[in-house]
């Protein structure tokens, strides 16, 4: 083969935290791509690479597993695409199986399952410096006698790791061979068979162990220090309180000054660019359609990548799956799991950089339930409605002594986000066919120090994958609003609300039809019709539908609140705070609910069960509230 | 608290040992935190393996046992409960070789072991 031909094909395939994903970046650095496989949801990370002599190399990162018995869908994919069964994907032509130095009795089982699909395979024992500060010795030449493949070592945080690698990978470029020493197992009938396979590979791992490796502790010291306290019952659920604590405070106080930069700049664009276009549609679509959908679509970009700075380092880290054991058991009970913590707590802040985190949970079923209840979290966009409808109605009286009603009223409603969601993942799990037992077998990687530019490059990602393919759907359905809340214009001399004549106005009244049992009148069904974009919306167009001009969105909430506290009853105002806890109003969730499941079955579903409880809840509400005379 | 039950069916791939005291094979998770032990075999259980045989051999294989076999836990292998979680000591965290996981009580059910060391 010469350089000129099409790239080699190179699979990097291994355990889950063998630093695969690390070892990938080192060798693409940023040259990657990031789609999913097709069909599925299990993302396809493909770079390239340069050899020594400017060979180019074309680099698969496929999914970890711990054995070509596939338990999960990401292990199918990486058996299938090993084996080269997978439609639409060429078999690759070198396996580079990646192994942890320090964790080799459970990686070696399954480098020796790599090494029976009989292809051109290297084996790179990566974190080498490591396995040697820990006083691991390993005879690399005798491993590569035995096991029949070329082995090298790797080191995936230093810049030069991977150049002897690269430099077995250029050797093998020229004459591709196939592993010369093969398991031999005895035939039998299928069950003994597989059973003898498995015993021989666990023999094998051992023989080979224990010629080519001395390790003087099973475990590494500072892993047992720290476990001892982050998984102690009290000190290691302070401390994750304490984490917990510090990325829900980041999370909301350092991305505010952003978004509101953000905000300002998408405002200050709409105003140059609306006063030098001529007055028309053309100018309303740029400046309300366009500029303020982009708007709404970068706004979310600082909590975005705040909150994944934080997993992705914790994740790196080791940490995140000690906070899933933590707390497995809590999570468990309401049929999610331990995984599912660090999304729904994400959810508190917005929904949709929640949802992206379930990536996380690798468990379909776990993923899809925690997927379906992250909306009912509580979100930072539902506050300014909130807190708009609580200084109207609820009086600022102190609640024996100690606490402030609207504190508490406050303090309900996100309670009942929680309890709601609890609530609903429980009766999910009653629900569901699939009632097998899941498991959670989920290994505790040692700790390591987060390597910066393993953290840039999945933050780049997470950026990437939110402004492409969640972005293009809240700009189009942004921009679909503009246009029901814009057209038809009103006749010339018309005097009235403009709103009131577009299609969302006549939407808005159709829809008090449905919502007047709920205690709403047109004009709130109007406001929550904008509402969709970003529920913080609905109180600047409840000004817009009263009329007020206003400055800013806090300025139309302080003129906004002694209109409603007239306007309405209290029946009414309880029922839309209760509204919101549930409200499936914001299409940018709903988005980012069908990129992330692929299917508009969870997509819908979720919708409707979002909104039949926002509904029944209100209703409930309205009138109790009505039969105690608060109507 | 939860009993120690053996499937019948279990003979098919692991043939269950006697403890030492010839009752019940000892569990690990019943095993005491930090108590050196060693694993005996994995046993076939849970909703995942119906009770007629037929069944079970067709699609019944308990995949959370295959997985545990093929994270290490086979004949032989050191095994060592190292800590449990907060909230009703569930899950544990045990070291097999030279990994941690953490696996569900009933997760560790699953695994016969015998005490002492290797």
């Amino acid at each position: 083969m010469s350089a000129g031909t099409a790239p080699l094909r190179l699979a990097l395939v291994g355990n889950p935290n063998c630093g695969k994903t690390a070892l990938f970046n080192l060798l693409t650095g940023s040259r990657q791509k990031v789609a999913n496989y097709a069909g599925v949801t299990v993302e396809r990370k493909e770079g390239r690479m340069r050899g020594a002599d400017g060979r180019q190399y074309a680099l698969l990162d496929l999914p970890g597993a711990y054995s070509f018995q596939a338990a999960s869908l990401d292990e199918a994919v990486t058996r299938d695409i090993c084996r080269g069964f997978y439609p639409g994907e060429a078999a690759p032509d070198i396996l580079v199986c990646v192994v942890d130095a320090t964790n080799l009795r459970l990686h070696l089982r399954f480098a020796l399952e790599v090494r029976a699909l009989g292809r051109p395979m290297v084996l790179a024992v990566n974190m080498m410096d490591t396995a040697r500060r820990r006083g691991i010795a390993i005879d690399l030449q005798a491993l590569a006698r035995e096991l029949g493949v070329p082995v090298v070592e790797t080191v995936a945080v230093r810049r030069d790791g991977g150049r002897a690698l690269v430099a077995q990978l250029d050797a093998m470029a020229e004459a591709p061979t196939v592993p010369a020493v093969q398991l031999s197992t005895a035939d039998g009938p299928v069950e003994t068979h597989v059973q003898a396979v498995a015993d021989a590979l666990h023999a094998e791992t051992r023989r080979l162990l224990a010629l080519a490796v001395t390790m003087p502790r099973r475990t590494a010291q500072v892993d047992d220090a720290l476990d001892r306290w982050l998984l102690h019952p009290v000190f290691g659920l302070l401390a994750l309180a304490a984490v917990m604590f510090l990325i829900f405070q980041a999370v909301y106080a350092w991305a505010t000054p952003l978004m509101d930069a953000i905000d300002a700049g998408a405002g200050w664009l709409g105003a140059s660019v609306g006063a030098a276009l001529p007055e028309g549609p053309l100018n309303s679509l740029l400046v309300d359609g366009v500029i303020a959908g982009l708007g709404g679509v970068v706004i979310f970009l600082p909590q975005i990548l705040i909150l994944f700075a934080f997993i992705l380092a914790l994740e790196e880290s080791g940490y995140l799956p000690r906070a899933a054991f933590l707390l497995d058991r809590l999570m468990y009970g309401a049929g999610l799991s331990g995984r599912s913590f660090i999304p729904l707590l994400s959810s508190f802040a917005c929904a949709v950089p929640g949802i992206m985190a379930t990536r996380s949970i690798q468990d379909p079923r776990d993923r899809i339930a925690t997927i379906l209840v992250a909306p009912l979290m509580t979100c930072s966009a539902r506050l300014p409605v909130y807190a708009l409808l609580i200084a109207a109605f609820i009086p600022q009286r102190e609640v024996w002594g100690l606490f402030n009603l609207q504190g508490l009223v406050l303090f309900a409603l996100y309670a009942a986000g929680v309890v709601s969601a609890l609530l609903v993942s429980t009766v999910m799990k009653r629900w569901r066919r699939d009632k097998s037992e899941h498991a959670l077998l989920l290994e505790l990687p040692s700790y390591r120090l987060p390597h910066p530019r393993d953290l840039l490059i999945g933050l780049w990602e997470r950026a990437m994958i939110f402004l492409r393919r969640v972005g293009g759907i809240i700009l189009a359905l942004t921009i679909l609003l503009w246009f029901l809340l814009s057209f038809p214009t009103p006749p010339p001399g018309y005097t009235g609300n403009p709103l009131d004549v577009s299609l969302a106005g006549r939407i808005g009244h159709a829809m008090t039809v449905v919502f007047a049992p709920l205690g709403f009148d047109w004009r709130i069904c109007i406001a929550l019709i904008p509402g969709l974009a970003a529920r913080e919306v609905a109180v600047s167009s409840l000004a817009t539908v009263y009329a007020l001009s206003a400055a800013n969105d806090d300025a139309a909430a302080q003129a906004l609140s002694p209109l409603i506290a007239q306007d309405w009853t209290l029946a009414t105002a309880l029922s839309l705070l209760v509204w919101y806890i549930y409200a499936p109003m914001c299409i940018s969730t709903l988005a980012t609910i069908k990129r992330e499941t692929h299917s508009w079955k969870q997509t819908g579903f979720a919708t409707g069960y979002l909104f039949a409880l926002a509904y029944l809840a209100s209703l409930l509400t309205y009138q109790l509230a009505v039969a105690l005379g608060a109507g | 608290m939860r009993e120690a039950r053996v499937n019948p069916d279990d003979s098919r791939l692991d043939p269950p040992r006697q403890g030492p005291q010839g009752g019940d094979p000892l569990r690990l998770d019943q095993l005491p935190p930090r108590t050196a032990a060693v694993v005996d075999g994995v046993d076939d259980r849970g909703p995942g393996v119906p009770s007629d045989a037929a069944a079970a051999s067709a699609a019944g294989v308990d995949q959370i046992a295959r997985r545990l076999r093929e994270l290490g836990f086979v004949d032989g292998e050191r095994v060592e409960v190292v800590a449990s979680g907060p909230f009703g000591g569930d899950p544990l965290l045990v070291q097999v070789g030279f990994t941690r996981f953490a696996l569900r009580r009933s997760e560790a059910a699953r695994v016969r072991v015998r005490r002492g060391a290797a």
